[in-house]
């Protein structure tokens, strides 16, 4: 879009452009079509030339304040602003505000004669008064060559188409000239050879029984252009190319980090979740929880009071409502608040094109936040056998979303004879994160398990987690790796049992040697107890013994002192002591 | 179908010659014309000349695109004779003078 502006200003370095208003054609263009010059946009029968045409003159009136002159060799102005109105231009109203011409010029070939020699002055003059009188700055010519049935004379037809080509060119409008396809000609009669400018083809074919426009700059002088062929559509508002493989990869990009509704989940995500504008592939085999986790996301989206689109391509909103429901999410409530709508339509309703600019248009509408497409697989059946074409669509619906800054969440459901990696669609390189469903069947049961493949720009699990759908939605579990693998459902919950059991036994256990530990210690304390008793009473037993002989022996001399007394005998120790021990003897 | 006839009961015709500027072309054409019309339709005709770049609004009423364009009003249905007029045989069954002499 930048590129846009830019490039319209007239630079030294740059062609001048003029920008057609045409949504998407600027974009491929950078610009729009060559400021003063002529451009010729040929195709096939009902293509879409004129519209294109009156297109240009149109917007360029409306929008960018450039009246135009519209030269129709085919149809009379009334039945061209008759089929203007239906794509939303009032050309009688331009007519009357005076930014606008339409001059209808028609020969009949039965009542005109020709003799001798004559040139196109006339058409010149017709052309040259209605660009003076509205000072008209856009002229479209549909179809000139229309004149080569009215007059014989084509050497004369020729060399005046290109004088008036050139004649455009230096009065400085921009022109668009259209032109027929022929038989291995850009045009019937040739004359892209003098509208060497800018070439735009037009081309609509039948491709699986579904009819797609499409657009390619074939040539454009001195400006760079996106050459591939771009789907195009007819729709309320005009033309709308889809570009948008758009020419750089230059989205501004977001830190900010939105969760996924699933705590366990945002877990996995460095515990923040998904990048906000990034975008999500969910993909996995039927009934794995796709769009289960598609409902937590907008759930949670919806509870930040962001708006949400959820395209749905195989369940009505209803149902949605309902499935949704019985896991605990209730989106009723967001969509009354007017924050979440759900476009249902079945994918082939119409073609991709369609579906891309109905995504397109809403995506106006709405400026949501959050976008969700589900399943993206399904519109495998609208791209027929041409999956190119799907991946090419996915690639400008994420472009935009990138450019928009929403988060884009895609389901895709892959069919079970395909490797778990292989989505169908091979968008695998465009998303950021890319999570995985799976199955697991073991012990006559199938679980869910998810991973994260990838996630662009975080440290995300490597693990893989069993993930269940409770009444309170979806709850991640821890997966058991057991000796043949990872163990769900009920071989996780044996498991776990198991691992419980082991866990009180061992609880018991070590209760157990505690309680006789501080038995042998409060035994060892009672003894302790009782040696010291002991101990005491030893140390009693042998205070009052010594005492006792002390008694004894003062007792003993007590009796030997009288007995000295009464014997009368020297009172000297030593000549008492032989007499004790003889009487100790 | 209006057709006006003078006193003899024979039809008068009204032509306009549409030329842009005084171009050789053009001025071989009214000359080419006169003598024509003075041969064959003596007294019974008028020609108005009506230069584009003079009054360019003119040329979308008779839907001209080449010059010279001749434009026979008279009688009607209106008729074109464009280029200038050099061949005067095809000039003739153009006008369709001979049938209606």
């Amino acid at each position: 879009m930048k590129l846009k502006r830019n490039s319209s200003q007239p630079t030294e370095r740059t062609l001048p452009k003029c920008p057609t208003g045409i949504a998407g054609f600027d974009e491929i263009t950078l610009g729009g079509l060559p400021r003063g010059r002529p451009s010729l946009i040929c195709g096939g029968a009902g293509c879409g030339k004129t519209l294109f045409g009156i297109e240009f003159l149109a917007r360029g009136a409306q929008d960018f304040g450039e009246p135009g002159v519209c030269i129709s060799f085919e149809e009379t102005s009334d039945d061209l602003a008759q089929n203007a109105i239906s794509l939303g231009f009032d050309l009688k109203a331009l007519e009357r505000a005076n930014e606008l011409v339409i001059d209808y010029i028609h020969i009949d070939k039965s009542e005109i004669a020709e003799t001798g020699e004559y040139d196109l002055e006339g058409l010149f003059i017709r052309i040259g008064s209605a660009i003076d009188s509205i000072g008209a700055k856009r002229v479209l010519l549909d179809t000139p060559e229309a004149l080569f049935g009215g007059l014989n004379d084509e050497g004369v037809l020729r060399s005046e188409l290109r004088r008036l080509f050139r004649w455009l060119k230096d009065k400085g409008v921009t022109a668009v000239i259209t032109g027929e396809k022929g038989e291995g000609t850009l045009t019937r009669h040739g004359i892209e050879e003098y509208v060497s400018d800018c070439v735009v083809l037009l081309d609509h074919r039948l491709q699986s029984g579904v009819v797609t426009r499409r657009m390619r700059v074939l040539k454009y002088r001195g400006s760079m252009h996106g050459t591939n062929e771009y789907p195009f559509l007819i729709g309320q508002k005009g033309i709308s190319i889809l570009p948008i493989t758009s020419l750089g990869l230059n989205h501004r990009i977001s830190d900010d980090r939105i969760s996924s509704g699933i705590p366990g989940l945002d877990e996995m995500l460095e515990g923040a979740g998904f990048y906000r504008g990034s975008s999500i592939l969910v993909s996995g085999t039927a009934g794995t929880g796709k769009t289960s986790m598609a409902a937590h996301l907008l759930n949670a989206a919806c509870s930040r009071g962001e708006a949400c689109l959820f395209f749905s391509f195989e369940e009505s909103p209803d149902q949605l409502l309902r499935n949704m429901r019985s896991i605990g999410i209730d989106l009723g409530r967001w969509i009354k608040k007017g924050l979440l709508h759900i476009h249902s339509t079945r994918p082939t309703t119409h073609g991709l094109e369609l579906h891309l600019v109905e995504i397109h248009n809403l995506l106006e509408q709405h400026k949501p936040k959050v976008v969700v497409i589900d399943p993206l697989s399904s519109l495998i059946s609208g791209a027929g056998e041409n999956t190119g074409d799907l991946t090419n669509m996915v690639l400008r619906v994420i472009d935009r979303l990138k450019q928009l800054g929403t988060t884009g969440f895609f389901t895709s459901l892959t069919s079970g004879g395909r490797a778990a990696e292989a989505t169908e669609v091979n968008i695998s390189s465009l998303v950021d994160t890319w999570l995985l469903l799976r199955d697991v069947e073991s012990d006559g049961e199938r679980n869910r398990v998810l991973y994260v493949l990838k996630s662009r720009g975080m440290a995300h699990s490597n693990q893989l987690r069993e993930f269940l759908m409770t009444k309170n939605g979806v709850e991640l579990r821890e997966a058991y790796l057991g000796p043949a693998g990872v163990l769900t459902g009920s071989a996780r919950l044996a498991q776990e049992a198991r691992e419980r059991e082991e866990e009180s036994r061992s609880k018991r256990e070590s209760e157990d040697r505690r309680l006789a530990l501080s038995r042998k210690l409060r035994a060892a304390e009672a003894q302790i107890l009782a040696l010291e008793a002991e101990r005491q009473a030893a140390e009693l037993e042998l205070r009052s013994a010594a005492i006792q002989t002390e008694e004894r022996r003062n007792a003993a001399a007590e009796q030997r002192a009288q007995m000295a007394r009464s014997r009368k005998v020297d009172s000297s120790p030593k000549a008492s002591r032989p007499s004790v021990r003889e009487a100790g003897a | 179908m209006a057709t006006r006839r003078d006193g003899n009961g024979k039809v008068e015709y009204d032509l306009r010659l549409y030329v842009a500027g005084q171009t050789p072309r053009s001025v071989q054409a009214f000359a080419n014309l006169t003598k024509i019309c003075e041969e064959h339709l003596a007294g019974r005709y008028r020609i108005a000349v009506i230069d584009l770049l003079e009054h360019p609004q003119l040329a979308k009423g008779d839907q001209i695109l080449a010059i010279p364009t001749l434009v026979r009003t008279l009688p009607e249905p209106i008729r074109k004779i464009i280029g200038d007029l050099s061949n005067k045989e095809r000039v003739l069954v153009g006008l369709d003078v001979r049938s209606t002499g």
